[in-house]
């Protein structure tokens, strides 16, 4: 579904990711661990395209099309979503306003039909029961005013409505307490652990992993891959620290 | 001053207009007068769309006696000048607010000019203005604030935000405050920004062209200029037309 072959990028000049190459077929679930200033949220904005992240090397292909010559709403529309670290504010524009208009640029994109007022209403409010989010919350301006974890509770409401093929979590589990966490890893597997979907997780932990187990653990340091492994290989990171690990 | 004098760019309320576009026009209409009786409540509009390359001024007076209440809801959007000006003088425990957008492009240039005295107390005022530039436009707020010797206890306010979309758009916003009484409020705050780009990155994250994220962070931006207008279809008819003149923006 997403190759990744030697990508290398730059910020203002200074080169972060170094020939980062990895592969993820539809059904698996791919968990990428490293310590801060790795390169792991880069990763994630340069695959979403944001601007400033300037792609000087290599490839990423998504199903099959090259996904660094799109603009970042026609990823989405191919079916990428991104979970975003710190998620934006938007004020004066309602959480249902913005995934309708969202959603609807997407399946005009694929050539689909609008989907109606009503339809998408009780789209949105089954998304946001399995996320125990209440409506509320969707009439209220994106973000605004939200705490940490329902920010990223509302982000997977989101990814519920918008049903990517390909998530990109960037550190969905900062700021989540016990409960909030287990309610976001059930959200995930609930709506991503499907044989044609893929999931990506970015996290500093092995917590998150505990409810949403990955397929395979890579370790990324200093703008690469140099390790990869089963789920042990994160129960390995969190017992013994990256510096151990990286060193054998 | 003779009132049929053309205006010079000497004068305050002038300092940035299109004074080759007011010469054009030139005398213009006299002021429009708005008297509230006391006690009265009074809701006035105008919805400014005046034809491409038109000049559109218009003058407003505005007494508001003891106690009155007048709101003034203005879209500034028409011509190659639209200049709106009031005039607005408050009597004992009176009250005065304005809420007005500009939106241009082009080579429009749009302004408000306001001046508003306190010449009693007990009075309070408010101005909130909203302006998105494109193209070459200008968008110009001048705004004074006038508290007399005795017009002890003023709450007045000035809100002014402009949001410029591109860089060859600018705007001018000049609050000006003259106060001789003491027992005083008077605040005001003047921001010209850009759209927030994390904004807009987060929307096409989720699938939204950029066309219609632009949009719709703008109607955000002016969305509270017209939300309080009591008179339903007349507020649907300025947030339509502020809607459509967006989309000849972005």
């Amino acid at each position: 579904m997403l190759t990744i072959d030697n990508l290398a990028n730059e910020i203002d000049g200074k080169p972060i990711l170094k020939g980062l190459s990895l592969t993820i077929n539809a059904g698996e679930v791919h968990a990428i661990m490293g310590p801060n200033g790795a390169g792991k949220s880069t990763l994630a904005y340069t695959l979403g395209g944001r601007p400033g992240y300037a792609v000087t090397g290599g490839s990423a292909t998504f199903d099959g099309a090259d996904l660094l010559d799109m603009e970042p709403h026609e990823r989405a529309a191919a079916g990428l979503f991104l979970g975003f670290q710190y998620p934006v504010e938007i004020p004066g524009v309602s959480n249902l306003q913005f995934l309708r208009e969202s959603l609807n640029s997407q399946r005009k994109a694929r050539g689909q039909e609008p989907l109606s007022g009503g339809d998408f209403i009780k789209l949105a409010k089954e998304k946001a029961a399995l996320l125990g989010l209440d409506m509320d919350m969707l009439k209220r301006p994106v973000n605004v005013g939200f705490s940490g974890g329902e920010k990223k509770r509302a982000e997977m409401v989101q990814m519920g409505i918008l049903d990517p093929k390909l998530a990109i979590l960037d550190e969905t589990d900062s700021g989540l307490d016990i409960d909030a966490l287990k309610i976001v890893g059930a959200g995930i597997n609930a709506i991503m652990r499907k044989p044609d979907k893929a999931v990506l997780l970015i996290t500093h932990y092995q917590r998150l992993l505990d409810y949403v187990q990955p397929d395979f653990v890579h370790v990324l340091a200093a703008g690469r891959i140099v390790k990869s492994g089963g789920p042990e290989l994160a129960l390995e990171l969190e017992r013994e620290g990256y510096a151990e690990v990286l060193a054998a | 001053m003779n009132a049929l004098a053309l205006p010079t760019r000497r004068e305050e309320a002038w300092r940035y207009s299109d004074l080759d576009a007011v010469a054009s026009a030139w005398p213009v209409a006299a002021p429009t007068r708005i008297d509230v009786a006391a006690d009265a409540h009074a809701d006035h509009h105008l919805l400014q769309d005046a034809a491409d390359g038109a000049v559109a001024v218009h003058d407003y007076v505005v007494t508001v006696a003891d106690g009155g209440h007048c709101a003034f809801h203005l879209l500034n959007i028409g011509g190659r000048l639209g200049r709106v000006t009031f005039d607005v003088t408050l009597g004992k425990g009176s009250h005065f607010e304005l809420h007005g957008a500009i939106i241009g492009g082009g080579e429009q240039m749009l302004e408000i000019v306001t001046s508003v005295t306190h010449a009693l107390p007990d009075a309070t005022s408010g101005q909130t203005v909203r302006s998105i530039l494109g193209g070459h436009a200008t968008g110009n707020y001048l705004g004074s604030i006038n508290v007399a010797r005795d017009a002890q206890r003023t709450d007045a306010f000035q809100s002014i935000k402009a949001m410029l979309l591109d860089r060859t758009a600018s705007a001018n916003a000049k609050p000006e405050l003259e106060i001789y009484a003491d027992d005083v409020k008077c605040a005001h705050g003047a921001t010209v920004g850009e759209l927030d780009k994390a904004a807009l990155f987060y929307m096409a994250s989720r699938g939204m062209d950029p066309a219609t994220a632009k949009t719709l962070l703008l109607k955000a931006f002016v969305a509270g200029v017209f939300v309080d207008m009591t008179d339903e279809v007349l507020r649907e008819r300025f947030e339509q037309a502020a809607l459509a003149k967006l989309g000849t923006l972005v």
